[in-house]
C-alpha cells in the first residue's frame, strides 16, 4: 500500500516538474514568436523603403536624363532600324 | 502528555493573562483573516482590474495602406512608416542644454521651440511630423522626458507629378482624396487589427488573453498605365505647353483593343509629394473632369452617320461652295475647293462638306450616331467626377444647331469621352470599356457602335488626313500608317466665340491596318503664331506615338518607302 502511494507521488512530482518544463518552453516559444512577428515587420518595413528607394532611382525621367547626358543615348534614326520578321513555319 | 504533573512544565500564571494573550491573538488573527476578506472577496474586482492594467495590455496591430503600381508592377504609391514627434505637456522637462539640443536637430531657433512647447499645457501634441530617420535616431538618443516618437504611415508617390493627376492622393488622416486613391479607397485601405497580451516586467508580451484579431492590410492595386509611355506623355506633353505658351492642356492613351488606359497625363502639374502650396487648379484630372467643344474632332461620327444609312459612299463627289447658309449662319471653310469626296471633306477638314452631309440626316438620326457613340454619357471609367458632357434632345435642335453640331460646336465633350468614342474606328466597331485597372483582354466584352466595314471606311478616310494634302501631316509615324482627325476649336468666352483663343486637339490611332493604341491630344491656348490642331497637338501625338509604338514592340505596318518624312512636310492645314 505504501508502496503504491510512494509510486504515485514519485509520478505526481514528475508531472508536477513536466508542467513547469512545457510552461517553460511555451513562455519561451512564445518570446519566440513575438521576436519572429517583430522582425517579420520590420522586414516587411524595410522592404517597403526599399521599394521606394527603387521606384525613386528608376523614374523614368532620371533614367532619361541620365541616359541622355552620361552615356550620350539616343533614339535611333527610322533609317537606322531593321525590322527582321520571325516566321515560325521553316 | 500532562503538562500539570510535570513541574518544569508548570506553569504558574494567572488565568487573565493566558487569557489575554488569548484574545490579542485571535484579534490579530481575526483583523488578518478580515483583511484578507475584504482584498479577496469584496475589493477583488477593482484590485483585479489594476494588476490587469499594469500587466495586460490592448495592443493595436498596425495596417497600412496597399501600394498602387503601374501595369509592369513599377511604383506609383507606398505607405511606409516614419516617425513623428510628440509631446507629453505634463511630462516635459528639458534641460537647456537639452532644450538647445533639440532646436538644433529639428533646425529651428530655440525660441521657436519654446514656443512651440507652450501651445498646450495638457495632453499630447505633435511637434514635428514627420522627423526624418536621422532626427529620430538624435531625439531618441537624448531620452529627454516627455519627448515621445511615434510611428505613423506616410503616403510616398515615387512617380512624382508624372502620373499625379491619375494616382491621386491621400489626406493626413489616410483618406483617398482625389483619382484612383479615391475611386478604390476601401479596397486600399488597411483595417488595424487588436490584440490583447499579458507582459512581464520588462514589457515582453507573454501571453496572448484573447483570440487575435489580425489586421487586414491593404490590397495593392496595380492600375492600367504603362509608366514608360505616361512618362513619354507626360514629357511631351509639358514640352509643347511651354512651346507654344499653351493655358494646358492634356494626353489621352488608351489601349483599342482592351480599352485600358495606358496614360494620362495634364498639364498644369503638381507633385503629390509637397502639397504645402495647396491649389485645387492645377490638381483637376482635366481630360476627364473638363469638357470642352470637340470641333472638327467630331466629323468622322458624321460621315459614319451618312456611310452607315446608305446616303454616301467614300467617293461619293459633293459640292463644297466656299460658303454655305443655314438660316442665318454662314459655314465658311478655310481651304476651299469647289468639290470633294466624302473621304476629301475628311482629309481637308471641310466644314461646308460636314453640314451639306449632317443635313441629309434628321436631327434623330444623327443624335442617335452621337448618342451611340457615347457622347453626353458618362465614359464609365470609374473616376471621381468624371463628366458626362453635354448633348442636346434633338427635339430642341433647330436647323442652326444641327449644322453647327456637323463641325462640332454645340456640343461639349471631355478627351477621355472623345478617345473612347474612336474607339470604335479603331476597333472594326466596337468600343470597349474603359478601365483604370490592369485587366486581360479576354475578360472584355465590347459594344458594337458601327458595323466593321463603316469603321474601316472612315478610319481609311483619317488615314488621309495623314497624307500629302491632308491636315494632319506632322502627325505621321516613321515605319507606321498613322490615322486621325485634327480638330482647331474657338473657345467660348463669356458666351461669344473668342476670334483669337483656340484649343487645338488631334485624335488618332495606328498602325492604321489594325489599330492597338489611341491617343488624344489637346492644347488649351495656344499663343503662339501657329494654333491649328495638325501643328500643335499633331506633333505631341506623333512623339507620344513612336514612343509607346516602340515600346509596346509593335511591328511596322507601313512599307519603307512611303515613310520617308522630310522634315518640313508641313503644310498648316486648315480646319476650324
Amino acid at each position: 500500500m505504501s508502496r503504491i502511494n510512494f509510486i504515485l507521488a514519485m509520478v505526481l512530482i514528475g508531472s508536477a516538474l513536466g508542467l513547469v518544463q512545457s510552461q517553460h518552453q511555451a513562455r519561451s516559444y512564445f518570446v519566440e514568436l513575438e521576436r519572429l512577428k517583430k522582425e517579420a515587420l520590420a522586414l516587411d518595413e524595410q522592404w517597403g523603403k526599399l521599394q521606394l528607394e527603387q521606384g525613386t532611382w528608376a523614374n523614368p525621367a532620371r533614367v532619361d536624363l541620365l541616359a541622355r547626358t552620361q552615356l550620350g543615348l539616343i533614339t535611333p534614326p527610322h533609317e537606322r532600324i531593321r525590322v527582321e520578321t520571325l516566321s515560325d513555319t521553316p | 502528555m500532562n503538562y500539570h504533573s510535570r513541574k518544569l512544565l508548570k506553569l504558574n500564571l494567572a488565568p487573565w493573562r493566558m487569557a489575554t494573550v488569548a484574545a490579542l491573538l485571535l484579534t490579530g488573527f481575526g483583523v488578518v483573516a478580515g483583511r484578507a476578506f475584504y482584498l479577496q472577496g469584496l475589493n477583488t474586482d477593482y484590485l483585479q482590474g489594476k494588476g490587469n492594467a499594469v500587466a495586460n495590455r490592448n495592443l493595436t496591430l498596425p495596417a497600412h495602406r496597399g501600394m498602387v503600381l503601374d501595369r509592369n508592377g513599377q511604383l506609383l504609391a507606398i505607405s511606409t512608416p516614419v516617425e513623428s514627434l510628440w509631446a507629453r505637456a505634463q511630462e516635459l522637462k528639458l534641460s537647456p542644454q537639452q532644450h538647445a539640443q533639440l532646436a538644433k536637430v529639428l533646425d529651428i531657433s530655440p525660441q521657436e521651440l519654446s514656443r512651440q512647447f507652450k501651445r498646450r499645457s495638457r495632453g499630447e501634441f505633435s511637434v514635428r511630423r514627420p522627423v526624418t530617420p536621422e532626427q529620430a535616431v538624435k531625439i531618441a538618443a537624448m531620452g529627454a522626458p516627455g519627448l515621445v516618437l511615434r510611428r505613423e504611415y506616410r503616403r510616398y508617390y515615387p512617380a512624382g507629378e508624372v502620373a499625379a493627376h491619375v494616382v491621386g492622393f491621400t489626406n493626413v488622416d489616410d483618406l483617398g482624396q482625389e483619382g484612383v486613391e479615391r475611386a478604390y479607397q476601401d479596397w486600399l485601405a488597411g483595417r488595424a487589427g487588436e490584440r490583447q497580451v499579458m507582459r512581464d516586467r520588462k514589457g515582453n508580451a507573454i501571453r496572448d488573453l484573447a483570440p487575435i484579431k489580425t489586421a487586414q492590410m491593404g490590397g495593392n492595386l496595380a492600375l492600367s498605365l504603362d509608366l514608360k509611355i505616361q512618362y513619354l506623355a507626360h514629357r511631351e506633353l509639358a514640352a509643347a505647353i511651354d512651346k507654344h505658351k499653351a493655358k494646358g492642356g492634356s494626353v489621352v492613351v488608351l489601349d483599342a483593343k482592351t480599352g485600358e488606359i495606358l496614360a494620362l497625363a495634364n498639364q498644369p502639374h503638381f507633385n503629390p509629394n509637397n502639397r504645402r502650396n495647396y491649389e485645387p487648379g492645377p490638381m483637376r484630372n482635366r481630360a476627364v473632369i473638363d469638357t470642352f467643344e470637340p470641333g472638327s474632332t467630331i466629323k468622322p461620327f458624321v460621315a459614319a452617320a451618312v456611310l452607315e444609312r446608305g446616303l454616301y459612299r467614300p467617293d461619293s463627289v459633293i459640292d463644297t461652295p466656299e460658303t454655305w447658309r443655314v438660316g442665318n449662319k454662314l459655314v465658311r471653310d478655310v481651304h476651299p475647293h469647289p468639290q470633294m469626296t466624302v473621304t476629301e471633306i475628311i482629309q481637308k477638314s471641310s466644314n461646308v462638306g460636314s453640314v451639306k452631309m449632317a443635313m441629309t440626316l434628321s436631327p434623330q438620326q444623327y443624335w442617335e450616331t452621337l448618342h451611340r457613340s457615347g457622347f453626353g454619357q458618362r465614359p464609365g471609367s470609374g473616376f471621381p467626377g468624371e463628366t458626362a458632357g453635354r448633348l442636346r434632345d434633338p427635339a430642341t435642335w433647330r436647323p442652326v444647331e444641327h449644322a453647327t453640331l456637323a463641325y462640332g460646336y454645340g456640343m461639349s465633350v471631355s478627351l477621355l469621352q472623345l478617345a473612347r468614342a474612336y474607339m470604335a474606328f479603331a476597333n472594326d466597331g466596337e468600343v470597349m470599356p474603359l478601365s483604370f485597372l490592369r485587366r486581360e483582354p479576354q475578360e472584355v466584352i465590347g459594344e458594337r457602335v458601327f458595323s466593321p466595314a463603316v469603321a474601316r471606311e472612315v478610319r481609311s478616310m483619317m488615314e488621309a488626313v495623314t497624307q500629302e494634302g491632308g491636315t494632319g501631316t506632322r502627325t505621321r509615324v516613321p515605319g507606321y500608317r498613322v490615322a486621325g482627325k485634327t480638330g482647331t476649336a474657338h473657345k467660348l468666352v463669356d458666351g461669344r466665340y473668342a476670334p483669337d483663343r483656340y484649343l487645338s486637339s488631334f485624335i488618332g490611332m495606328a498602325p492604321a491596318s489594325d489599330p492597338r493604341l489611341i491617343i488624344g491630344v489637346v492644347i488649351d491656348e495656344p499663343s503662339g503664331a501657329v494654333y491649328y490642331g495638325g501643328s500643335v497637338a499633331g506633333p505631341v501625338f506623333a512623339q507620344v506615338m513612336s514612343g509607346s509604338l516602340r515600346q509596346l514592340g509593335l511591328p511596322p505596318d507601313a512599307p519603307e518607302t512611303a515613310t520617308k518624312v522630310t522634315q518640313d512636310s508641313t503644310r498648316a492645314g486648315g480646319g476650324a
